[in-house]
């Protein structure tokens, strides 16, 4: 018996290998068990290796596994690629038709299932994938009846016969597969789950919810990966509050369109990748210059230009803190989990009208599309703040003057009103421009607004700007990151800390502006510092050390092949990093 | 009552003296007075350039954005809410070059919003260098030797982009360009208004005689139907596009607001943004 396992189906792109997943998953996901569905894909539709890795464990887990027990092949090549993967006592579980050869080095056992066949003679192929389920169901001890309901879901509307028909190849794979393990029990078969009810989402699937909770009315957007699905989310479901998503020409007119909407009362966003962000930075300037709340999501992927579409990276980091021309104030958070996700959405929306500036919501590819089994969204913790909104009626102006829409004040933010309200007329420019918006050249004027918009964010609070854990008062090594490296880190951390190695870890979450005092405290009273990123050059790294200083003691941790971090790597690299394991008593060795 | 004096500001324009966007600013000024809106019920978007100005010169909301993109701007304060009303503004360079994309976009969406082009085949605030409406040959500071390249049809483009009214004017027709204007905010979708504006300081070709010379007033042609797209095509062609008035009019199509499933009723900025308690408990089982 297991409390955890890995599984993954592989074969070619279009031939169903994502749904094969997602039945899998959903099934064991309404069993109790918590998952992480992290899938490898290309930039193309059909043809081309792709697999879907998922692990099932009966406590939470938010990052994929470092191993595999369970491979699933629809072809040659998925065992070929994934094989290495694979601990010793892993199984691979093979269609009959491909003719599947094990690799000679391969130490898993190997068992060939007629998948295609069974599911042609129940009446079409395209059923080979519920036969896979069924043959990996009884690896892992899980009744065929936990389908059910998924099955009449996805099929029911193709009538009651193409269900049951699913269901026998799931019952089929299942008996095929318990025949041929024989009398030999599965060292595979998962503990029993509690049987709670949990969400099951990616991180794009809670930014999208986020921002419907937190009272989005627009989004203009542009299609790309890995951001899409928050648009097609959306689409769905704004109607429900009078709302719409427009699917814009370009990531420009997406920004900007945003922009004209926040401005004229509503809240509206965009959402995109790299290539999208770098065409909006001009609007993003228009948001900070005319002090209009803006949200702007950016689901990092390979950079730059085109670079790896559908692989994770963090390397937008900078352009997303320094990007656009001139100096705004902006506000960059970077949630870690699916659930901040959610939360920090709609938080993000809260802060671009209070702080009347653009905010971006800095995900990742592993985050945004990684799917995994999330905790309660708690309802009452939504609450929408709309800063210096003006909501109440304004006084008569017989003089006809403007509104002072950017009256100086002491915290920099003026009250803001918005296109319709009586006595609210005023200008609104990108041109810098005085107390009503009136275009304004005067050297005195321009400190004055520039004091203004910058001193905005000197008081900005937010609830848990770094997530710590930090048990010790002196760790041997801290462990920095942000994003969705987060579950990575704490498995590392679990790791180390066995090995003997005093492991304290912070994850940034306001990214921009840099909570320098939250995270000094940790960094003084460790030993060393690793900084872990997606990126090739360090950019949080630089960050740290900008802010908080100890530039000695900081190395960084990078990977920038495209796939996300995978607990091992932090655990051993960290080691290797700063040669930790000269302290440990077991030497080298306990690498 | 409201007049044009109330959509007046202080702000003294930097136009140059003769310039022709003083006429179109006057000209926007009585339209609105004539429709009886007041300056709170109105938006003016603007691009960049001399034309972008304009919203600074206008009492009522506005907001003068970036270069090219005072469209998408407009589209989203529209959508924000539906019952103000939106001008969008700028020149040639602002619509045809930079912000062509969205220019053709907007066209194809048909949201209810005016766009009004300040043409003037010339960039002006940069001191005199070719625009898309620059004729070829046109010798401008960046043209030495004259355009190489054709220029930008504003109207067959609006026709054939699925504008569904199209107009073009002259700035010194006060008259006109004002009933046009208003035909225009009155229309029930998105309406190009092209305004021939003559820019004195940059743009020695094409000055007010020139087009006195050679506009034709689409009043004055026999039978002339606004309705009838062919029509419509075939005389701005034997015109070069040198014609004024409404070009083309489909007042049946449903402009893109009215086609949005689920839109609501009132304008959405006038709504509560709490969320409904249960609808988010529902969508949460969607996930489990």
């Amino acid at each position: 018996m297991v409390n955890q396992l890995s599984w993954k189906v592989g074969g070619q792109q279009g031939e169903g290998i994502e749904s094969t997943g997602e039945i899998f998953s959903i099934a064991l996901n309404r069993l109790g068990y918590y998952l992480y569905g992290y899938r490898h894909f290309s930039s193309r539709i059909k043809g081309g290796h792709t697999n879907n890795k998922i692990r099932v464990s009966t406590t939470p887990v938010r990052t994929i596994a470092d191993d595999l027990d369970i491979l699933v092949a629809f072809d040659q090549e998925t065992i070929d690629l994934n094989c290495g993967e694979l601990h010793e006592n892993g199984i691979i579980i093979a269609d009959a038709k491909f003719k599947p050869v094990k690799p000679d080095h391969v130490q898993a056992d190997f068992y060939v299932v007629p998948f295609t066949e069974i599911a042609s003679e129940l009446g079409t192929s395209l059923m080979k994938n519920m036969v896979a389920v069924g043959a990996s169901c009884a690896v892992i001890n899980v009744e065929v009846a936990a389908f059910t309901g998924v099955v009449e879901e996805i099929f029911g509307r193709k009538g009651e016969a193409v269900v049951q028909k699913n269901m026998e190849a799931i019952q089929q794979g299942y008996d095929y597969m318990l025949s041929q393990l024989g009398d030999k029990v599965s060292p595979l078969q998962l503990d029993e789950a509690d049987g709670r009810q949990r969400m099951f989402m990616i991180g794009n699937d809670a930014i999208a919810l986020g921002a419907l909770t937190g009272g989005v009315r627009l989004m203009a957007a542009y299609p790309i990966t890995p951001a899409s699905e928050i648009m097609e989310y959306l689409i769905e479901k704004l109607p429900k509050v009078g709302g719409t998503v427009i699917q814009t020409e370009d990531e420009i007119a997406a920004a900007t369109m945003a922009i004209g909407a926040n401005y004229g009362g509503i809240r509206s966003f965009t959402a995109s990748a790299g290539p999208g962000l770098s065409l909006m930075m001009e609007a993003i300037g228009l948001s900070g210059m005319t002090e209009t709340p803006l949200v702007v999501v950016d689901t990092q992927r390979g950079g730059p230009s085109t670079g790896l579409p559908t692989k994770q990276e963090q390397s937008d980091l900078m352009a997303m803190i320094y990007g656009t021309h001139g100096e705004i104030p902006k506000i960059v958070l970077a949630p870690s989990t699916v659930e901040e996700a959610f939360y920090d959405t709609i938080e993000a929306f809260n802060l671009a009208e209070e702080y009347q500036c653009p905010v971006i919501l800095l995900s990742d590819l592993q985050l945004s599309l990684g799917k995994q089994t999330v905790e309660p969204l708690d309802f009452s913790q939504v609450e929408i703040r709309r800063g210096k909104l003006v909501q109440e009626e304004l006084p008569e102006r017989e003089d006809k003057s403007y509104f002072k829409r950017y009256e100086v004040t002491e915290d920099g933010i003026s009250p803001r009103v918005i296109p319709g309200m009586k006595n609210g007329v005023h200008h609104v420019t990108g041109v810098e421009h005085d107390e009503t918006g009136k275009p304004s050249e005067s050297p005195a004027n321009r400190q004055a607004q520039m004091d203004k918009r910058m001193r905005k964010l000197d008081r900005l609070q937010l609830n848990m700007p770094v997530y710590t854990n930090a048990k010790h008062e002196e760790a041997d090594l801290l462990l920095v990151g942000f994003g969705s490296t987060r579950g990575a880190i704490e498995e590392a951390v679990e790791r180390l800390e066995k090995d003997g190695v005093k492991v304290n870890h912070a994850h940034v979450r306001l990214v921009h502006p840099f909570p320098a005092e939250e995270l000094l405290p940790l960094v003084e009273s460790a030993k060393n510092i690793a900084i872990v990123e997606n990126n090739a050059t360090g950019q949080l790294a630089n960050i740290v050390k900008m802010n908080v200083g100890h530039a000695h003691k900081i190395k960084s941790l990078l990977k920038y092949d495209g796939n996300p971090f995978q607990p091992h790597h932090i655990h051993e690299g960290s080691k290797e990093l700063f040669e930790l394991y000269y302290s440990l008593p077991s030497g080298k060795e306990s690498l | 009552m409201v007049t044009f004096k109330d959509f007046r500001n202080d702000v003294k324009p930097n136009w140059c003296p003769g310039c022709g966007d003083f006429s179109v600013q006057a000209a926007i000024q009585r339209a609105v007075a004539n429709l009886d809106l007041t300056p709170e019920q109105l938006a003016v978007i603007s691009g960049i350039g001399c034309s972008g100005r304009i919203s600074g010169y206008i009492r009522s909301y506005g907001l003068h954005s970036i270069h090219g993109r005072s469209l998408p701007i407009a589209q989203g304060v529209k959508m924000a809410n539906k019952d103000l009303t939106v001008i969008a503004s700028g020149g040639d360079g602002d619509g045809f070059a930079i912000g062509m994309g969205h220019t053709v976009h907007a066209m194809r969406r048909n949201m209810d919003i005016t766009y009004i082009i300040m043409d003037n085949q010339i960039y002006g605030l940069t001191k005199g260098q070719t625009s898309p409406r620059s004729a070829q040959g046109f010798v401008t500071k960046s043209t030495p030797k004259g355009a190489i390249e054709g220029s930008v049809s504003p109207m067959e483009l609006a026709i054939t982009s699925g504008a569904s009214f199209v107009a073009q004017s002259f700035s010194t027709d006060l008259k006109d360009l004002t009933a046009i204007i208003e035909a225009g905010i009155q229309h029930k979708g998105f309406s190009v208004i092209n305004v021939f504006s003559p820019c004195v300081t940059y743009n020695k070709v094409n000055t007010y005689d020139w087009f006195k010379e050679n506009l034709t007033k689409l009043s004055t042609i026999e039978d002339y139907d606004p309705t009838n797209r062919e029509q419509a095509m075939n005389t701005l062609m034997q015109h070069n596009g040198l014609v004024t008035g409404i070009v083309y009019q489909d007042k049946d199509r449903p402009s893109y607001q009215d086609l949005i499933h689920g839109y609501a009723e009132e304008p959405l900025a006038s709504q509560d943004l709490q969320f409904n308690e249960d609808t988010f408990n529902e969508l949460v089982k969607e996930f489990m």
